[in-house]
């Protein structure tokens, strides 16, 4: 990108070569563009396939009652997908509520509070977390997680039996409850790296003069750290809500795939991506199209959110009206990267 | 940070009253405590790996394929052999397609992009591409060339999947490398008379190349532990296959069936499957951050 600055740098080799010894780099240049341009084209392509594919389903049940009616039902050919919606949205929201504290609580310990020496076992051990793969989650969660938190869910049913949702249901050992301790489990590379990325932004001289005034470590986080950080952090945090909203696999293991709303907290439910991952195999007719719908209401959803969340990282990026040149989102970009985003 | 700023403990003692002391240690004991829990869900995952996959390991374990035969007990049920080589062969191709067309893409969008809006425009879409479920990759490929051409599940459609996923992570590692390559090596280059072709492919890719390496292993990385875009792209096999035309097995694909068996057997080799995904991922990430440390960019 420097190299634009030299005046007439382009021209120069225009001028200097012959047509033959040009052709290399308009080729280069013109192919690369095309590839580009491709990318471009095959993603919006597929775009419109997919809706094409999900039409007979939409034209039955009409785009809302296909995605907000509740009635999950393949035998008798009726598709309103509320019932997976609603338990994308609980699981992936208990991976936020779980997740992100904790997630946040991290980064602010490696960059104001941890040993030097302890920082970079603790970066990559966090890091690790995201190169386990889904299945790998989902083999442990079932197995291993949600037989051992079985009674404890159950005793927590019965003591608030009098609250709505948690209290009162049988637990089940998959449940809604597991899938989004998983799911936060999952979110919480990714929510870490960049909170981690953003903290590193905060300008010394903010976090010296609150020491300076008298904070003690905790109140210099709080006054200095963590509203400097506030949209990054946001942003993190979605980015973790569009990786929860799209996981499938460790959440059809563990979801339980009941295509019913799921009468509280630990009870089975389904997922708009479990449903794919679990009955798209045998789907034939409206049945699958149904399926490419729920597909497309997912593709939706995280498009959304991942828009969301670029803004708000983005906006990290130039806290206080003063313009950085992007540093933030560019270490929010490294940070992705780290984590294979 | 703790050695620039002096010792907060020894103020604390002079001029902050009780009440804020207690306040700051039990935030940072909070703090602590949340750092540790973290970490306490990777601890359990490695336990219970190496406990249950280490016991179904055995040297029959990985030179024979799954018989498909889930009702009797033990050896009959076979191993992961054709589950790791279907997972190396179509990790492979998607690398492949991946790689070249990823570092094409960050080198336009570096060199010659830069910040028009159609460079832009394909920076969004990368981005589109980073949060799209896989599951939708996968169904992606099967509109196009399952419905698309009538044709069945095959090894290179799984492998076209995978590379729909890898080429985002790759594009985007590629792009923050290169910009990290100094201008001033390409005006140097340019100075000395070297065409524009000559200075990406003699200058700034070689100059890039630690760097990209290590974006390109961890997309592998994250490829390999895949499972949702092979469902219905490349499905499951039994027999080891070459074949990338055919149906192909892979260890994500192989434990994602397992799990759901009532056998202990088929469970238990799920594990060690699991155990054999991981520590291959896990090697490409300890090889990924070396390179990353040996690279005089980053």
């Amino acid at each position: 990108m420097e190299a634009a600055s030299i005046p007439g740098g382009g021209e120069r080799s225009i001028l200097g070569r012959s047509p033959l010894a040009r052709f290399p780099d308009r080729a280069l240049k013109y192919g690369l563009t095309a590839l580009a341009g491709l990318i471009l084209a095959l993603i919006v392509y597929f775009f419109f396939r997919l809706v094409g594919e999900a039409k007979p389903a939409f034209a039955k049940f009409g785009v809302l009652g296909f995605t907000f009616d509740n009635d999950w039902n393949v035998n008798a050919e009726q598709f309103g997908a509320l019932p997976l919606l609603v338990g994308t949205l609980i699981t992936s929201f208990l991976a936020l509520l779980i997740g992100v504290p904790v997630a946040v609580a991290t980064a602010v310990y490696v960059t104001e509070l941890s040993p030097r020496r302890v920082r970079g076992p603790i970066t990559v051990l966090i890091e690790l977390l995201a190169a386990v793969p889904s299945v790998v989650y989902g083999l442990w969660g079932i197995f291993f997680l949600a037989p051992k938190l079985q009674p404890a869910e159950q005793w927590i049913a019965d003591r608030l039996s009098f609250v709505p949702f948690i209290g009162g249901g049988v637990a089940t050992i998959p449940n809604y409850f597991v899938t989004g301790l998983v799911l936060a489990i999952m979110i919480l590379p990714i929510v870490s790296a960049i909170s981690r990325e953003v903290m590193a932004t905060v300008p010394l001289d903010h976090k010296e003069a609150a020491l300076g005034l008298g904070a003690t470590r905790w109140e210099m986080i709080r006054i200095a750290v963590l509203p400097y950080c506030r949209s990054g952090i946001v942003g993190g945090a979605m980015l973790g809500l569009g990786r929860a909203i799209g996981e499938t696999i460790a959440v059809t293991i563990l979801i339980g795939d009941a295509p019913q709303l799921g009468g509280h907290l630990f009870g089975q439910g389904y997922s708009l991506a479990a449903s794919i991952a679990n009955e798209f195999g045998e789907a034939q007719g409206l049945h699958r199209s149904a399926l490419f719908a729920a597909a497309l209401v997912l593709f939706v959803l995280t498009l959304l959110v991942n828009g969301v969340a670029r803004i708000f990282v983005l906006r990290a990026a130039q806290p206080g009206g003063s313009k950085q040149t992007g540093g933030t989102a560019q270490a929010a970009d490294v940070a992705d990267v780290a984590v294979g985003a | 940070m703790s050695a620039q700023t002096p010792a907060p403990e020894k103020l604390a003692r002079f001029n902050v009253s009780a009440a804020r002391r207690r306040r700051d240690r039990i935030a940072r004991g909070t703090i602590l405590a949340a750092t540790v829990l973290a970490l306490i869900p990777l601890l359990l995952i490695i336990y219970y790996l190496l406990d249950k996959g280490l016991s179904s390991w055995s040297p029959s374990f990985f030179t024979t394929d799954p018989t498909g035969n889930t009702f009797f007990k033990n050896s009959s049920i076979g191993g992961i052999k054709s589950a790791i080589f279907g997972t190396i062969e179509m990790v492979a191709l998607a690398s492949v397609i991946s790689v070249p067309i990823g570092v094409g893409v960050a080198v336009w969008l570096v060199e010659y992009g830069r910040s028009s809006w159609f460079a832009q425009l394909v920076r969004f879409f990368i981005d589109v591409l980073t949060g799209v479920p896989s599951i939708v990759f996968g169904l992606f490929i099967y509109i196009v060339l399952i419905v698309g051409t009538g044709s069945s599940f095959a090894g290179y459609k799984g492998a076209l999947a995978l590379s729909l996923l890898m080429l985002p992570v790759v594009t985007r590692s590629a792009e923050v490398i290169l910009l990290l390559v100094p201008g001033a090596l390409r005006e140097s280059a340019l100075a000395l008379g070297a065409p524009r072709w000559r200075v990406i492919f003699s200058i700034v890719l070689p100059t890039a190349l630690p760097g990209m390496v290590t974006g390109v292993l961890l997309a592998v990385a994250r490829a390999a532990g895949e499972t949702a875009p092979l469902l219905f792209t490349a499905a499951a096999a039994n027999a080891t296959s070459f074949n990338l035309g055919g149906f192909m097995n892979s260890l994500p694909v192989q434990i994602y069936s397992d799990v759901t068996s009532p056998t202990t057997a088929v469970v238990n080799r799920a594990w060690g499957a699991a155990l054999t995904l991981v520590v291959m991922i896990l090697l490409l990430n300890l090889i990924a951050r070396l390179i990353a440390r040996r690279s005089r960019l980053a």
